[in-house]
Parts: structure tokens; sequence; C-alpha cells
């Protein structure tokens, strides 16, 4: 087992399924009046981004206080990066506090991986360029199986912009481990080479194959990385031809999307405010899912297990 | 106007090689045999010489590559004059060529003046230099190259860099008619980089990384030669690393176009599989490592001659430049010092490339390109040899550099063929 979760890749089928366990079990203490235990009393979790966040650093940050934990988090502005720290010594500064578990968020491909190497904390992938977004897949998992079922046997469409999108990366890698079936489509200026080959899914450019799917995954079109002369002539003959809408969808699809949501651009309205849509879900979900993470990144961190085993 | 390759005077080698095998195919030599270097020259009386045991060593011809940077001026804390010519000779080079991406830029008589004068203090080798195609490397305003052909270029590049207009390009062919001196060229068409730092690809796909595709490269090679068509001119193309590229330079010497080609040892033994470790200082460099397809259309035509040399791109680093994340770190690795092990390791022990043809690729060939003096194991010729353990495995760790910088694609890598002796220009360069 690896020590940090740098990827879906770094976990198994198994584990993956151990981490969804241990999430409803932190599922059920949060149904409680009392919506905190112990676990990580005395632990040290610091949530690094450098990149702007709502759900993921929030929910990292109640995660961590809701297992006791004592949470720091550094933002890239306001903080020594602004200037010109480099994300080596950001990380050996961090590390002087020894912390056990180290989040962190960058705009960098392998800036996690990278941060291991300046860290004896427990490192968690919180999100890296359009590398990997680990507890987004996780949580993705989480919200199908207790929204819509088994995923064994599901047929999951990406939807949009795939070539920005590391929710899309990871999600391609868990949903495939856990024995569903991943298909991407959009526009073929979005869709990035080899897709079939490096993701195991298959390739669309027409909308209309997102008949067969049991899940439309609704990916955000990431304009601020497109540039002039982006990857699509304009927004609006994007949402004609891509737009997921009501007309789109057949019954009993399920749509998800990681947030935040271009209303009128890769989701109508409509259907962002319609129940079949789970995004509020996967944003509740995420922070049981991630207190799993956290307690298994803190049992996996070393001396800290046998302490974890006493104070549990 | 003649080429000036600089070296730092010194002692005439006197020594003589007991019993190593003695290869040096454009002379058709290969037998176990003892080498004499008698005042600096091949061959004469062994009587009282320094003797050296040669069992289990290789002699060859020392090795040209015309494509090394040295950082001087500007980033000497990475390499300078001293250090870079030390490591070609711990690679067994006797000549290099030096590109014009300093600070400044090698781009006026001044500052070529003033590192001739600095070799002539420092370097340990033959040292030429390739100054500048365009001011700054810029891309818009040719350099004083008359004048600079004067003082001794080998030849004029904007490596690092495309000349990416056309017309720029055009009437640098023109200009040249009077220097006679090869245009050296990164060919890359820069709106099709992009931002890329990867090769476009399986494996940019899946850790997201932006691509640099294939024809970025082919499609500026095409462009530049049908330039070199229309104007008659004379063109080197560096670091190849496309099989659409090795078609194109394929195409372009059928039809009979005055172009060259090179290629580095890291195309030839490694691909975009590396790229799994994330690591800049090994693996990040431009142009990127490509796909096994590529990599062994390179090799294909090494052997077949389209590509008629092999280059280094030595390019050194600092470490803290290096340990950023990948999309952050600086293109480039370091070669000279492992140039002929890697390739002797991965290809001629492999089976996948004669040691003829290695050797000549390193040697010979790429000294005709740019009208350098051939090294050569025939007697009376000026020694210049490279004297390679063949035998022993070489575990290539941080310490075994030369060069200021330890950016290498073979690091953490055993290897064959170190080198244990250099004589170049007739005088002992390198004892290792």
């Amino acid at each position: 087992m690896n020590r940090h979760l740098i990827s879906i890749a770094d976990l198994d089928r198994p584990e993956v399924a151990r981490i969804l366990r241990e999430s409803h079990r932190f599922g059920e203490v949060m149904a409680r009046d009392l919506k905190k235990v112990p676990t990580l009393r005395g632990r040290s979790i610091v949530n690094l981004f450098f990149e702007a966040s709502t759900r993921t650093s929030t929910s990292f940050e109640l995660a961590g206080k809701r297992l006791s934990a004592d949470v720091v988090n550094v933002k890239a502005s306001g903080s020594s990066v602004e200037k010109g720290e480099t994300l080596k010594d950001t990380v050996l500064t961090l590390d002087a506090y020894a912390p056990d578990v180290l989040v962190i968020r960058h705009p960098c491909v392998g800036a996690a991986r990278l941060a291991t190497q300046y860290t004896n904390a427990a490192v968690v992938n919180a999100g890296d360029g359009a590398h990997a977004h680990p507890t987004q897949a996780l949580l993705d998992l989480y919200t199908v199986e207790r929204e819509v079922g088994p995923i064994d046997g599901l047929h999951v469409a990406f939807v949009g912009d795939v070539s920005h999108s590391r929710v899309a990366r990871s999600g391609a890698l868990a949903f495939r481990m856990m024995g569903a079936k991943v298909s991407l489509v959009g526009p073929a200026t979005l869709i990035p080479r080899d897709a079939e080959q490096a993701l195991g899914a298959e390739v669309s450019h027409d909308i209309n194959d997102i008949s067969s799917a049991d899940l439309i995954y609704v990916l955000r079109m990431q304009r601020e990385r497109m540039g002039k002369g982006g990857h699509v002539p304009t927004l609006r003959e994007y949402a004609t031809m891509f737009g997921v809408n009501h007309s789109r969808i057949r019954t009993g699809q399920r749509v998800m999307h990681a947030g935040p949501m271009n209303r009128g651009v890769e989701i109508s309205p409509a259907l962002a405010d319609d129940p079949i849509t789970l995004v509020e879900r996967q944003a509740g979900y995420g922070m049981v899912v991630r207190m799993a993470v956290l307690h298994d990144a803190v049992a996996r961190s070393g001396s800290a297990a046998e302490a974890l085993a006493e104070a549990v | 106007m003649e080429i000036r390759l600089i070296q730092r005077a010194g002692e005439r080698a006197n020594l003589v090689i007991r019993g190593a095998r003695v290869f040096d195919p454009d002379v058709g030599i290969d037998e176990i045999r003892d080498v004499v270097v008698k005042d600096g020259q091949i061959g004469g009386d062994d009587a009282g010489l320094e003797e050296i045991d040669g069992a289990g060593l290789l002699v060859t011809p020392g090795f040209v590559d015309p494509h090394v940077h040295l950082r001087t001026p500007g980033r000497e804390d990475t390499e300078d004059i001293a250090t870079g010519t030390r490591a070609a000779a711990a690679g067994g080079f006797v000549t290099i060529l030096a590109m014009p991406n300093t600070t400044p830029s090698t781009d006026s008589p001044a500052v070529l003046g003033a590192l001739i004068d600095k070799a002539e203090q420092e370097a340990e080798i033959g040292l030429g230099f390739l100054p500048a195609i365009t001011v700054g490397q810029d891309g818009e305003e040719l350099t004083e190259q008359g004048e600079l052909a004067g003082l001794g270029a080998a030849g004029f590049s904007d490596d690092g860099w495309p000349v990416a207009n056309a017309a720029v390009m055009r009437r640098a062919l023109q200009y040249q008619k009077m220097t006679g001196l090869p245009l050296v060229l990164h060919e890359e068409d820069p709106d099709l980089s992009g931002n890329g730092c990867v090769h476009e690809g399986a494996v940019a796909t899946r850790l997201g990384l932006p691509g640099i595709p294939s024809i970025s490269e082919s499609v500026a090679v095409a462009r530049d030669a049908l330039l070199a068509e229309y104007e008659g001119g004379r063109i080197h193309i560096c670091h190849l690393s496309a099989h659409e590229t090795v078609t194109e330079v394929r195409r372009a010497k059928e039809r009979g176009i005055a172009i060259t080609a090179e290629v580095t040892p890291h195309h030839l033994l490694l691909t975009d599989v590396e790229l799994e470790n994330l690591d800049p200082a090994r693996h990040k460099m431009n142009p990127p490592l490509r796909s096994e397809a590529d990599r062994e259309a390179l090799l294909a035509a090494l052997i077949d001659g389209t590509i008629d040399c092999i280059a280094t791109d030595h390019a050194p680093h600092a470490a803290n430049e290096k340990e950023e994340p990948f999309e952050m770190a600086p293109f480039g690795v370091t070669g000279l010092e492992t140039a002929f092990a890697a390739c002797f390791t991965g290809l001629v022990e492999t089976g996948q490339l004669p040691l003829e043809v290695l050797v000549r690729r390193l040697s010979s060939d790429p000294a005709r390109i740019f009208d350098l003096p051939i090294p050569s194991l025939a007697d009376g010729s000026e020694a210049n040899l490279a004297v390679m353990d063949i035998g022993a495995d070489w575990l290539v760790g941080p310490d075994d550099f030369q060069s200021k910088s330890t950016n290498s694609a073979f690091a953490g890598e055993t290897l064959r063929g170190r080198v244990r002796l250099t004589v170049a220009g007739g005088q002992v360069a390198w004892r290792g």
C-alpha cells in the first residue's frame, strides 16, 4: 500500500472498496447530532492550495476538523509563494512543523508527487494540473454507490473538455477499476490525442452517443485554460452542439458535475437544478470521503499507526 | 575564411597503448595491436614512452559533437568553457561546437571574440562556435555573418528557437552564399508547440501534460527544405525526434537538397514511457522523447545514412532549476559524458547498431558535415583518439560528471564503455 495518495493508480480495487466502506461509516457519524469524532486528535493536517477551490478546500478542512485534527490552511495568495518561494522550499518549511498529512493542490502536473520528496507527511493530491484528482474520483464513486447502485457494469460518459480535466482522467481510471465502461464525448479539439489508448475509453464527437450511458458526467469548460482562439469557436456553439439539457437525457439517466458549473454552457440551468443531477450530493459526500482518505493517510504514515490504534 | 577550432596550448602527448582493440572504420583498421602517440602524432618509435595496458580497451578516432551548450557567457554557474570541454574530453570528444543561446547571445563579433580569447585559455579540446543566425536569436534581423565567419565561425544557429519567420529564413539562406557556412536549425513551429512540454501522445494524455506534436518539427523541416532548395542553400537539422521528420529529410535528400541531420543518444535510446516518472532532470528536453515507433525510425535512419551523425545537445542546468514541477522546469539534459557508453550499451551490445556505424556517426561523419578535421588513427595523423573500457560496468552516479550539472537522462543507469583516455589535438585531454 502506498503511503501517499497521488493518483487512483496508487490504489487497487479492494482498497478503493475499503475507502468507500469507511466513507459510509463516517457518513453515519455525520448523521448524528454531534458531528465530530476524536479519531485524529493530536494530529495535524496542512492544506496547501496553490489554486482556487471552494468544494475541495472546504471539505478537506471540515473533514480534518470533524476528525478532531488540527487543520491549517495555506493558500498561495498571501503566502511566501507570492515572494517567489519554490514549491520545494514551501513544502520543506511546512514539513518543519511535522504535519501528519499534507493535502496539496497545484496547477502543475506532478506537484503532489514532487512534494513527497520534501516531507515526511503523507501527501494527498487534491489536484495537480490536468493530471489527477483522486479524492474527486473516490467521492464520485461513493456518490454513485449511494444514489444509483453498484458501479460494476455501469456505463459512464464524460462529456466536454476532457483535455484540461483531471476529473475525467481520475474518473476514467476509477470507474474502469470498479468495473464500469467509460466513454468520452466531446469536440475533437477537446479530446486529447490517443485518448482511447491512454484512458481505456471509447471516444465520440457526437453528443447523441450519450444515450447509451447510465451516468452523464458533465465536464466544466475550462475557459481560463484555453486562451485566445480557443478550442471551440464560441461557447454558444458549444452549448448548441454539446450542452447537456433535458432534451438530450432519457429517463433513468443520472447527471454528475464536479463543479463549479457554467450554467447555460456545458449544462442547462434547468438540468442543473433537477434532482436527477447529483452535483450537490457529490459536494456533500465529498466531506465524508475525505474523512476516510485523511484517516487512511494518517493510518499509513508510519509511527502514527500505533498511536491511532490506541486512540480508537 | 577558415573555421577556427580553439584549444588551450599544452604538452604534446607521448604514450603507447599496448594490445587494445584498435578500430577506425574510415581507414579500415580493426585489430588488436599497439597504438603509439609520439609528440602528439600517431605512429613512430615506441621506445621510452609511457605504457598503457590496452587489455579490454577499445581505441577509436576521437568524437566530434556539433551541438553543445556551454552556457558561457551568462550561466557559468551551470557550465563554463573549462568544465564543458573537460566533460567533452571525458566523453571521448576531441572537437565540439558551442551553441549561441547564451546571455548575452553569441550574436556579435564582440561576444564571439571574447569567447575565442577565453577558449584559448580554457578549452581542453578543439572548440568551435556556432554564432546566432539572428540578433538575440529573436528571429528578426540577421547577425553580422560576414564578420563572424571571418572570426572563424563554424556555421550559424538560433538553437533553442526556430527561425519562425520564413522570410527571415530565406534571407539567411541567401546571405549564406557569401559565407558558405551551414545553417544549423532547431526545427519547431512555435504555434504548434504552444505550451507543450512532452511528446503529444498517449503518455501525455494520461498524465495531463500539454503535448508538442511531432508535426511541429516535421512541418518546419519541410518548409526549410523547400526554402533551401529554392535558394540553393545548405542546412543542417538539429536533434531529429519524430518519424515524420525522418521522412521529410529523406525526401529532401532524394530531391538533391543540401540537407544533413543529427540525432541525440537520448532520442535513439529512450521514449516517452520514461515520463511516467515525471522527472524533469532526466526526461524533460526539447524536442521531447517520443514514441517507440519514432525511436525505431530514428535508429533506422541513422543506420541508412538519412541521419548523418549523432550530436548530444548537451544542455546543463542547475539542480534547483530541475527541482520544479515538470511543466515549470527548463528543457535540456547533459550528454557529453554518456554519449558513447549509452549508445554502446543500449544499441551496439543489444545488436541494434553496428559498432562501425556508431563510431562513424560520432566521429568522421559530423566532422565532414562541418568541414572539421577528421579524427583518424592512420599513421602520421595528429592524435585525436578516444579509449573506452568496454569490459567493465559503470553505474552512472551524480559524482561521476566533469560537467557542473548532473541532469543526465542516463543517471542511475549501468553502462559499458566509459572513457579512460582522450587525446585531442595531440594533447592528453582526459584520463579516467
